[in-house]
Formats: structure tokens, sequence, C-alpha cells
């Protein structure tokens, strides 16, 4: 039973409070680069979570045979080679997603996530709890980068739309930002163009780094102000104390 | 005089139309994490720039002549990696034999140039290009990044001493920095087109 509750734990920390992308500011190129719509950042994060999880294995899986001194080269060795069999299988079934993520699939080689995971966790650890870890990491970084696909996808085109990249879903959209105008077309003038665009996604970024930072200022004056009220209280009570031991003498 | 010309329109655009940092988003990492002083990162543009030219210059060679005739040109990423790898190393060595302060204050990010994807990207981008503009591109692009590190690093000094909401202080109010030169930039693009 304990056991379980560790590897929940050590799943639900790549999501929440090891959250890679806003918790240790990890993996920003991808991030920003392939949230234009929400189907291109699912497709980045599908891709990153299967390299993550099957090179955090087979590393793991490896971790007494590679000496110490070759460890790093041998660990990008072995994400490269993921990350071309994943650049091949996709370039062969969703050739959409290909050229959307275009030079950005080789790129995961280099996203410091996965180099990071492999030399802190991966190559200390056995495979069962490396491979939750690379579960729990690869979910909470693509919850995170779906999260800005979505909001820049709303507030760039006013709706969200599915089927242009995995084409195997016929292709629909979900209009948001718009309203019907008199001649019953939709109107799409709610839309800012600008978060399709780079600057729009460093907004983006920006902003959701900025709430939590202001969840996580105010929690802890939240907590200042209860340890403060506590020795307050704590010194009214020692005061009561006394008056009632001089009331006793 | 032709191919010249098209080599600088290969830098300029490159440098300002095509940015690494704020229109293709590569590079991002050390863009955030070695700006907070302005030495430190005109060191990181000249680390980024001689890694770049330099593996731009080996890697294409090896692409053309090598994995493309042996019929394995999937493996350009894998051999990139390595040959990045190892000129990373090679540039850390010479950077500490030549200006120990600039190794000490470019400190962990030196290693970190190997996961640079402005490098990995750049290299991986020039394999349809010519190699005289793929040698232009590679400059640019480090200039490029340069100029944009260099000037950002300028503004957070002044963004340091600045009022700002408790919320955005460090990091978003970099980024949101970062937006609006990324405004500026889309102004090149637009002035270059027409």
């Amino acid at each position: 039973m304990e056991n379980k509750t560790s590897h929940k734990e050590n799943f639900l920390k790549g999501i929440i409070s090891e959250n890679p992308l806003f918790v240790s500011i990890l993996g920003t190129c991808p991030a920003l680069a392939t949230t234009r719509s929400l189907e291109s950042a699912i497709g980045m994060g599908i891709l990153f979570t299967i390299v993550l999880i099957s090179s955090n294995l087979l590393i793991s899986l490896l971790r007494k045979i590679i000496p110490e001194e070759v460890k790093t080269p041998a660990y990008i060795v072995v994400i490269a080679t993921f990350v071309t069999i994943v650049g091949m299988l996709t370039n062969a079934y969703l050739p959409e997603l290909y050229d959307t993520l275009g030079v950005y699939i080789s790129l995961i080689v280099v996203n410091c996530i996965v180099l990071g995971r492999a030399e802190a966790y991966a190559s200390k650890n056995k495979p069962l709890d490396s491979l939750i870890d690379a579960l729990g990491m690869g979910v909470g970084y693509s919850l995170s980068i779906m999260l800005m696909g979505l909001v820049r996808e709303i507030l760039g085109t006013g709706m969200i739309t599915f089927g242009d990249i995995f084409t195997f879903i016929p292709r629909f959209s979900i209009p948001l930002l718009a309203y019907v105008n008199s001649a019953g077309i939709p109107v799409y003038d709610y839309s800012i163009g600008l978060f399709t665009q780079p600057a729009g996604a460093f907004i983006v970024f920006a902003i959701i780094l900025a709430i939590l930072a202001f969840k996580k200022n105010r929690k802890e004056e939240n907590e200042k102000a209860t340890q403060l009220l506590l020795k307050k209280k704590k010194k009214e009570e020692e005061a009561k104390l006394k008056e009632m031991e001089g009331a006793n003498k | 005089m032709e191919y010249l010309v098209a080599f600088l329109l290969g830098i300029i655009n490159a440098m300002l139309v095509q940015n690494t940092i704020l229109s293709k988003f590569l590079g991002i990492c050390p863009f955030l994490g070695v700006s907070k002083k302005p030495e430190s990162s005109v060191g990181m543009g000249f680390a980024v720039l001689f890694v770049i030219t330099l593996s731009t210059v080996i890697c294409w060679p090896i692409y053309q002549y090598v994995l493309v005739p042996a019929g394995i040109p999937f493996m350009d990423t894998i051999v990139f990696i390595l040959v990045i790898a190892s000129l990373v190393q090679i540039c850390g060595l010479f950077i500490k034999k030549f200006s120990p302060s600039l190794y000490k204050s470019l400190g962990i990010y030196l290693p970190l140039i190997t996961t640079n994807c402005a490098v990995l990207g750049t290299v991986q981008l020039n394999n349809s290009l010519t190699f005289l503009n793929s040698v232009g591109n590679a400059l640019g692009t480090s200039f490029g990044f340069m100029l944009v590190i260099f000037v950002f690093s300028c503004i957070r000094v002044r963004l340091d001493n600045s009022n700002v909401p408790k919320a955005f202080k460090g990091l978003p109010i970099a980024l949101i920095t970062a937006a609006i030169m990324a405004l500026a930039f889309v102004g090149l693009v637009f002035n270059f087109v027409n």
C-alpha cells in the first residue's frame, strides 16, 4: 500500500509541484514555438512524452552498464535515436503533424527536460520508477503546452479548430469569440491576431507565470498572517496566565 | 558579385527578419538564463557564434558528402549532436585557456550550448541550402542571437531597479519585454517584405 501511494506521488509531482514548464522553466523553446494552435500543442505533447518515456526507460535499464565518464554523450545518443524513430514514424503516418512541427521534432533531442530527467532521475532509479517519473513529467509538460495552445488559439483566431493536423478525424471548429451578423455569417471581430504571432506566445507565457507567482505570494502572505495571529494569541494567553497567577497570589 | 549579394542578404535575413530567438524561438533557455548581465551575455553570444559557425562548416559537408550518398540522411540528428557536443568541449577548453574570467562568468551555461536548440536547429535548417548560404545563415543567426541577448540584458539591468508589480517580478516581466521586442521585429518583417 505504501509503495502504491509513492508511485502516485511520483506521477503527480511532474504535473503539479515540479511541473517542468511552469515551475522549473525548462523546455521553453517548443512551448513557445509549437503552441500556435491547440492541435499542434497536443501533437508536440504526445511526441515529447513518447520520447521521454522510452529514453528514460532504456537509460534506467542501462544505468549500471554506462560508465560514469561518458554518461552524457551516451544519454544524448539514446535520446537522439528515439527522436529519430519518432520523427520517421510521424513523417510516415501523420505527415501534416510532421510539416507543422518541422525542425522542432528533432529539437526534442536538445530539450533540457529529457536530458535533465535522464541525469537526475533515470540514471539513479529502477526502471518502473523512472517510467512513472517520465510519464508524470511528460503528461505535466503536455498539459502545460496544451493550456498555452488553448489560450493562444482562442484569443488569436476566436475559435478552436480540429482536424487540420490530425487528419484522421473530420475537420470541425468550435466558434468561441464570434457573433453571428445580420446575414447569418459568424464574424470573428473579437479575436486578437497578435496571439498567433511570436509576441503573443511570450505574453501568454508571462501572464501564466505571473498568475502562478501571484498565487504563491498570496499563499505565503496568508501563512505569515496566520503565524502572526498565532503569536499574538499566544502572547495574550501568556499575559492572561500571568494575570491569573498574580490574582492567585 | 551575385554570390556576395546573396550571402549578405542571407546574413541580414537570418539576423533581423527570421531572428533566432524572437521569431523562430530557438535558444530561449540561454536567452532567459544568461541575460542578467550585459558582459556575460556578450560572452555567451561569442561562444554561440563560434560553435554555430564551426558546426555548420563541419556538418554541412558531412551531410552532403557522407550521409546523403550513403543513403542515411535520417541519421542527421544523431551525427550533428555528436559533432556539436565535441565542438562545445573544444570551445570550453579554448575559452578556459584564453579568458579564465569569461570562463568563470559563463559557468554552467557553457556545456549547455550543447543543448542550445539554436545550434542544432540552425545546422539542420542548413541542410537544404548551398554551402555559402548556410555559412551566411549561421553567421546571421549568431549575430542576431548576440544582438537580441545583448539588448535584452541591458533592458534587464534597468528592470531590476524599476518598480514592477510583485507578481511580475523576475521572469514574467522579462518575458513581457521579450514580447515587445518581438513586436518590433515583426514590424521589420513587414518593412523588409514590402
